[in-house]
C-alpha cells in the first residue's frame, strides 16, 4: 500500500491484558478517531488455561472476553471500518473467529466483517517431532532440556510476529484474531501494512514496535499504575486509554481521547518504555531487533508525547516459544493480628505453624511467611518507626504433592483458638490449592515454525 | 547531606521469569547523571543483598534520563511458582527508591537536590 508522508495511523489499545477493563475497548472506539483497535489478551501463562478449557470443550480455548468486545464495538467495524487485531485467539483461533462471526450474524452484520486467522504458533503437536530432530528447546534461563518436563507440558506456543497479520490485513480482513503473537507486533502490523514497510526497514519496524510496547499495556502509559506526580493525575476514573498516531517515516505520538482522564507526558511514557524491559539494546522480536537506548521522547502539548530517532537492526534466526507445564501445587493462608504486639503474635503463629508441620512430618518445595503490613514487599529494607495496628501473617506452600499441600490448608484455621491471642480475619474459610502451572520459555529456529493465514466471512 | 532517592527519582518494575526488572528515572534531566554515578553495580547489589539470591545487571538509558536494573533471582522462582505477594515484582521499583544517597553539601546545592527531611 502506497502512502503520503503526512497520511496518520490511528492504533488504540483496548486491552492491555485478559482481565483488563471491560469498557476500554468501546471507549477508545467512540471517544474519536482511531483506524485500529490493538487489544491484547495473553500473559505468560495464559495459554496453558486457555489449553485446559480446550481440552474440555474442543470449541474453547479461546479469551471469551474478546467476544464481548466485538460486540460492544461492532458497529464502528461495520459502519465506520475500524478494524481490529486481538491475540485473542488463545490456543484455538479458529473458533474464536466463528465465534466473531457469529456475533456479526446476531447482529445483522453478516458480510461486513471479515476475520483473518493466524494460525501454526502451536506447537504442542509437533513437540515429539521437534525434540526428536534434535530441537531440545532448553530453558532459556537455567538451561535444562525441556525432556525434564516432557510428560507435563500443557501447551507451546511460538511467538509469531507482524507478517501473518499483515498478510490478513492485505486480504482484506478487518478483524484479526491470532494465537501466540507478540504483544507488540499487534501495533506494528497495521503500521507495516498501511505504510508499506518493507521487512528489512528496520528502524521503521523497531519504531512500530515501540509503539506496541508502549501501549500494550493499556493504561500503563497514560496514567495508570504512574508513580510520577501520582496524586495529580486527573480523573482516574474516566482513564483514557492510549492511542499511536504513527506516521510513515517512523515517528510517532502517543495520545489519547479528549475529555478522558488520566494523563500522558514524557514521565508516564517513559516508566512505561522501562517496564519489563532487559537489555535496552537488545529488544528481540520476531520482526527486528530494537534499540531502546534509541528512543527521544519529546512533550508535544497536554496528553501528547511525540516519539522519534528510534533505530532497528536485522532480526535473529529464532523464535521464542512459551511452554507451560504442570508443575506441582500451592496455598496460600492467612490471618490478621491486631494490635498490641501485632507483629510478635503473628511471628509467633508462624512458628507454631511451623512446628506442627514439622512434626506431621510434611516436607515443601517452598514455605514463605511474609508479615502483610511490615515487611510482605520490601523485605528487610522495610522500615517502620510506629507499630502497626494490624498484620496480617500470610504463609505459602509449594509441593509436588497435592495431600501434602492439602493438609496445610487445614493447619490455619485452628490457630484462630489454639494458637496467640487478637486473631481474626479468617472468614474466607480453608486456602484453596492451587495446582501450579509454570513457564518455560525456550528458542526454536525460525524455519520450523510455518504460519497460515485464514480469512473467513 | 542525605539525599532521599525517591526524591529526585520515580521507578517502574516488572518481571521476566524469576527476575525483577527496576527501571529508575531522573525527575530532572540534569539529576540524571548524579543518579547514574550514585547508582553502581555494588552500590546496587549491596542494597537488594538480602532480598535477592543472585547477582545484578545495570544498563544507562541516558536518552530516557533512566538507569535499567535486573535483578536476578528476586521473585522465589516467579510467575506462578512463586509464592511471594509481589510474585511479579511490581513494587520492586520503590524498594530501590528507598535508597538513601550521601552527597557533598556544595555538589547538592549545585544540583538544587532536596535535603532528606526523614
Amino acid at each position: 500500500m502506497t502512502s503520503t508522508p503526512d497520511k496518520i495511523v490511528r492504533v488504540a489499545s483496548g486491552q492491555g491484558f485478559w482481565g483488563d477493563w471491560l469498557d476500554a475497548p468501546r471507549r477508545q472506539v467512540e471517544g474519536g478517531p482511531v483506524d485500529y483497535l490493538m487489544l491484547d489478551y495473553l500473559a505468560e501463562v495464559t495459554m496453558s488455561i486457555l489449553q485446559k478449557q480446550k481440552e474440555r470443550d474442543p470449541t474453547m480455548g479461546y479469551a471469551r472476553d474478546f467476544i464481548g468486545a466485538m460486540e460492544s464495538v461492532l458497529p464502528a467495524v461495520t459502519d465506520r471500518g475500524v478494524k481490529v487485531i486481538a491475540n485473542a485467539g488463545g490456543v484455538n483461533p479458529v473458533s474464536c473467529g466463528h465465534a466473531v462471526l457469529d456475533v456479526a450474524r446476531s447482529r445483522g452484520a453478516k458480510g461486513k466483517v471479515r476475520v483473518g486467522v493466524v494460525t501454526g504458533d502451536d506447537l504442542l503437536p509437533r513437540l515429539d517431532e521437534l525434540i526428536a530432530s534434535g530441537h531440545s528447546l532448553t530453558h532459556m534461563e537455567n538451561g535444562e532440556p525441556l525432556s525434564t518436563v516432557r510428560d507435563r507440558v500443557l501447551s507451546a506456543n511460538a511467538y509469531i510476529g507482524s507478517t501473518p497479520i499483515v498478510e490478513a490485513l492485505a486480504r482484506g480482513a478487518n478483524v484479526v484474531v491470532t494465537g501466540r503473537s507478540t504483544d507488540t507486533a499487534l501495533t506494528m502490523a497495521p503500521l507495516r501494512h498501511e505504510f508499506g514497510w518493507g521487512a528489512d526497514e528496520w528502524d521503521k519496524l523497531a519504531a512500530g514496535i515501540i509503539a506496541g510496547h508502549i501501549i500494550e499495556c493499556g493504561a500503563q502509559c497514560s496514567g495508570g499504575n504512574c508513580l510520577y506526580d501520582w496524586r495529580n493525575i486527573p480523573d482516574l476514573a474516566n482513564i483514557g486509554y492510549p492511542i499511536v498516531e504513527a506516521r510513515a517515516d517512523g515517528t510517532f505520538t502517543v495520545v489519547k481521547h479528549p475529555n478522558t482522564g488520566g494523563r500522558i507526558n514524557v514521565q508516564s511514557v517513559s516508566e512505561q518504555c522501562v517496564y519489563e524491559m532487559g537489555d535496552p539494546h537488545d529488544y528481540i522480536t520476531p520482526d527486528v531487533v530494537a534499540d531502546f537506548t534509541t528512543i527521544h521522547l519529546a512533550n508535544d502539548g497536554e496528553n501528547r508525547v511525540r516519539v522519534f530517532g528510534i533505530k532497528g537492526r536485522p532480526a535473529t534466526d529464532k523464535l521464542k516459544v512459551s511452554i507451560a507445564y504442570r508443575a506441582g501445587f500451592k496455598a496460600v493462608g492467612t490471618l490478621v493480628y491486631a494490635w498490641p504486639d501485632a507483629l510478635e503474635k503473628a511471628q509467633l503463629a508462624d512458628r507454631v505453624l511451623r512446628e506442627r508441620l514439622d512434626n506431621m512430618g510434611l516436607k515443601f518445595d517452598a514455605l514463605l511467611t511474609e508479615f502483610v503490613g511490615v515487611s510482605a514487599t520490601h523485605g528487610p529494607l522495610a522500615t517502620s518507626a510506629c507499630e502497626p495496628p494490624e498484620v496480617q501473617l500470610r504463609v505459602g506452600v509449594r509441593s509436588p504433592d497435592r495431600k501434602t499441600v492439602e493438609r496445610f490448608t487445614r493447619e490455619i484455621a485452628p490457630l484462630v483458638l489454639n494458637g496467640p491471642p487478637s486473631v481474626t480475619g479468617f472468614a474466607g474459610g480453608r486456602p484453596k490449592v492451587e495446582e501450579i502451572v509454570a513457564y518455560w520459555p525456550a528458542l526454536v529456529d525460525k524455519t520450523v515454525v510455518q504460519t497460515n493465514v485464514e480469512v473467513l466471512s | 547531606m542525605k539525599v532521599n532517592l525517591v526524591d529526585i527519582a520515580h521507578a517502574r518494575s516488572g518481571d521476566k521469569g524469576d527476575t525483577a526488572n527496576v527501571g529508575v528515572i531522573a525527575l530532572k534531566p540534569e539529576w540524571y547523571p548524579f543518579i547514574a554515578e550514585q547508582l553502581t553495580l555494588d552500590r546496587v547489589r549491596l542494597h537488594f543483598h538480602d532480598v535477592i539470591t543472585g547477582d545484578v545487571e545495570r544498563y544507562e538509558l541516558p536518552n530516557l534520563n533512566a538507569l535499567n536494573f535486573l535483578l536476578h533471582g528476586a521473585l522465589d522462582g516467579g510467575g506462578t511458582l512463586s509464592l511471594k505477594t509481589d510474585a511479579q515484582g511490581k513494587v520492586f521499583s520503590t524498594a530501590m527508591l528507598r535508597m538513601v544517597l550521601d552527597v557533598p553539601d556544595d555538589r547538592a546545592r549545585a544540583l538544587g537536590l532536596p535535603a532528606a527531611t526523614t
